[in-house]
């Protein structure tokens, strides 16, 4: 089908890290608008993955492709991927201390959308989405990431998602260490950047914000392989199974 | 300070970011004198400064132990410098004048190029420029003047306040310490003198500017401020030279008297082009009750070595040093503090910052010393470097010599390389390298950068942005 969207293809994505081989022929694939969720147990190469993508100087390609829009992203550096629009939500963010998040937030949205928004559009629109996710003036103030709760983090990487609007996004476990109000209204902006067109790839280690989220695919990724993929069944599969007993069931 | 000024003054001292943007200046010197440091030379200063007998016997004493204290072991660098090929000596062919006009235009746009007459216009209690050996301006607000406030060359000021210049010349800081405060002190042309009287307080800074339009050329100028008794001033040392081939050699010295309840705040942004060799001798006494504070931002020069040092001499004496260092390039920064309590109930705070990046040296050099008998003495060191890449190398040599039980001295240093995941967080939002990296350093500055005052918190912020820029 002819689509005007935008693509992420993985492609036989074969990865090391510091000479250990943790990534094997990885196909996966992200289309605009599409939800696609990324299952596995803890340790399983989903962070790596997430990691390669972007472009992170210790991972290495060692055979496959990473394809934005059909070409090769593999000799882009990491900051030219993220301004072709991808954008990765960190499962672990670091903290930067006493570099102001404000201050950053404006650079990067700045450079993302040049001249087309003036600074106080973005402060404004800052302050306004910093409110939607449950943080505060307090928290932009701040350093970024510093002295932020495990909460806080996921929810500034997910304000960092609906203000930069990128083409495709990895999200690496947005839920872990949330409560349920911090699950929903994580979910609620996914909701609306994928209807806004973003593409999603949703990293999660449960199925519990599949409640809240509905992807159209999910794949299953044990020890860097995947070794299922599927629709939103499969997430059902997983809740009512766990890992194990899927595991036994596609690998034998 | 009105507050609708300090954007003006921002743009000001934006000025002196750039000094690429100035070419070497172009006045004729009527005086001029080179080569071997011998008693011939010293005479010579000396009778063309038309000086006293007394300064004339100091100079010579000053060479004496030049020639005979050792070269100091932990300078590095100085090897590029052959002292007896330098211009020691430079009288430009201008008179000293009161006013811009007055002042040849050739040196006159080199000042405006650096925002000096705006910064008196908008801030400036009092200003005073030097150019190579000599004073060519200097000013003080009226109602200042009035007050009895002094601000002059120090020629001038040995032959209208000989008294109160004696009574502290050499003596706030020995010219026996070291080899290169005798050479200063041998050699010495220029700076300002200050007095401030019992109970003045002057809020607005005094400023002293300084500039080296020469290579191969060695600036000696000598700064001594006294403030009596329950006085305050601010004080702020600006400097700037051309870019030129060759090395030039900056050896200053500031002698600071703090009485009783008076209170010193000395502020310097060092931002001398890479071709200069920076050093200076800067001291503070501080009698009863009084406070000194140091904010020390060494941003440009070749090689720099600074260690502002504070003897807290009388009771309750307090210093406070600031120090913001950054080594970006093949470049060698040497700063600290000194702290002497010699008093009981006496306080002392460092803090220092230190950025090295692209094969640049950060070195922290520290002393706090308390003798026997300073009781309840309270000092607190602390001093973080920031390690930009792998060709880059930060050192920290703090001392400590406490001879009093009763001291409270407790230091903390730290020591932290940029982290490849903070660089990969930053980029992967779009930013460069050069502005992950300089949001990083304005982040490790943040403790000191509210601590200074707002015109140089911008400056100093503009400044890293722009050393960190690179493309992108």
């Amino acid at each position: 089908m002819f689509t005007l969207g935008h693509r992420l293809d993985i492609v036989n994505l074969t990865v090391e890290v510091e000479g250990v081989r943790i990534l094997r022929n990885v196909n996966l694939s992200v289309e605009s608008g599409e939800i696609h969720a990324l299952m596995g147990p803890n340790g399983s190469g989903k962070s790596t993955l997430s990691f390669t993508i972007m472009g992170h100087p210790k991972y290495h390609v060692v055979k496959g492709d990473i394809l934005f829009d059909n070409e090769s992203i593999l000799h882009l550096t990491t900051e030219e991927r993220a301004r072709k629009g991808l954008f990765l939500a960190f499962q672990n963010p670091v903290e930067i201390p006493g570099a102001k998040f404000e201050e950053f937030l404006i650079l990067a949205l700045s450079k993302m959308f040049g001249k087309r928004i003036k600074i106080k559009e973005i402060k404004e629109s800052i302050i306004k989405e910093l409110r939607e996710i449950g943080l505060n003036e307090n928290h932009i103030r701040r350093g970024i990431n510093e002295g932020f709760s495990g909460g806080e983090k996921k929810r500034a990487e997910i304000l960092q998602l609906k203000l930069l609007k990128p083409k495709i996004a990895i999200l690496d476990e947005p839920d872990s260490g949330l409560d349920v109000d911090g699950v929903k209204a994580v979910a609620k902006v996914i909701n609306e950047v994928s209807s806004e067109g973003t593409g999603v790839l949703l990293i999660t280690h449960y199925a519990r914000i599949l409640n809240y989220v509905k992807p159209s695919k999910v794949s299953i990724m044990v020890n860097g392989r995947i070794i299922a993929h599927g629709g939103p069944e499969l997430a059902y599969e997983v809740e009512e199974k766990g890992y194990e007993e899927i595991i036994r069931k596609y690998l034998g | 300070m009105a507050e609708n000024a300090s954007s003006d003054v921002r743009e000001i001292l934006e000025y002196r970011g750039f000094d690429e943007l100035l070419r070497p200046v172009k006045v004729k010197a009527e005086v001029l004198l080179k080569g071997k440091i011998t008693r011939d030379l010293v005479e010579e200063i000396s009778k063309v400064k038309r000086e006293p007998d007394w300064v004339r016997r100091l100079r010579l004493k000053a060479l004496e132990f030049f020639e005979k204290l050792p070269m100091p072991k932990w300078i590095y660098g100085i090897e590029e410098l052959d002292l007896e090929a330098l211009i020691h000596y430079i009288r430009p062919a201008t008179e000293k004048a009161r006013t811009w006009g007055e002042m040849p235009s050739e040196l006159r746009s080199y000042y405006e190029k650096l925002g000096l007459p705006e910064a008196e216009a908008k801030i400036l209690a009092g200003l005073a420029t030097q150019y190579e050996s000599e004073i060519v301006y200097s000013m003080i607000k009226q109602a200042l003047a009035k007050k009895g406030v002094i601000l002059e060359d120090m020629d001038t000021a040995i032959k209208k306040y000989p008294d109160l210049v004696k009574r502290y010349l050499f003596k706030v800081y020995p010219f026996t310490e070291h080899k290169f405060a005798a050479l200063h002190a041998a050699l010495w042309s220029g700076g300002v003198f200050v007095y401030v009287p019992p109970g003045v307080k002057v809020t607005a800074p005094i400023e002293a500017f300084f500039l080296i339009g020469t290579s191969y050329e060695a600036q000696f100028e000598h700064t001594l401020i006294v403030a009596d008794k329950g006085s305050y001033l601010e004080f702020l040392e600006g400097c700037a030279a051309p870019v030129y081939s060759g090395f030039s050699f900056h050896d200053g010295m500031v002698e600071i008297y703090v009485a009783e309840g008076a209170h010193v705040k000395f502020m310097t942004v060092q931002n001398w082009s890479r071709r200069i060799i920076n050093f200076n001798n800067k001291r503070a006494v501080v009698e009863r009750n009084g406070k000194i504070e140091w904010i020390e931002v060494a941003l440009g020069s070749r090689s720099s070595f600074v260690y502002p040092s504070s003897i807290l001499k009388g009771e309750e004496a307090t210093s406070s040093h600031t120090v913001a260092t950054i080594a970006n390039g093949p470049y060698w920064k040497d700063s600290g503090a000194k702290v002497y309590h010699l008093a009981p109930n006496t306080k002392s705070k460092v803090v220092s910052k230190s950025i090295s990046a692209n094969g640049g040296v950060s070195v922290y050099r520290g002393l706090v010393k308390v003798v026997k008998g300073a009781r309840n003495t309270v000092s607190h060191v602390s001093c973080d470097s920031l390690i930009l890449d792998e060709k880059s190398k930060a050192y920290t040599y703090p001392h400590n010599q406490v001879d009093e039980p009763t001291a409270t001295v407790t230091h903390e240093a730290t020591a932290g390389r940029i982290s490849e995941d903070q660089l990969f967080y930053l980029q992967s939002r779009g930013l460069s390298e050069n502005q992950a990296k300089s949001l990083i350093v304005l982040g490790f500055l943040d403790a000191v950068i509210p601590k200074l005052p707002e015109e140089l918190a911008y400056i100093l912020k503009k400044v890293i942005t722009l050393e960190f820029k690179g493309v992108g």
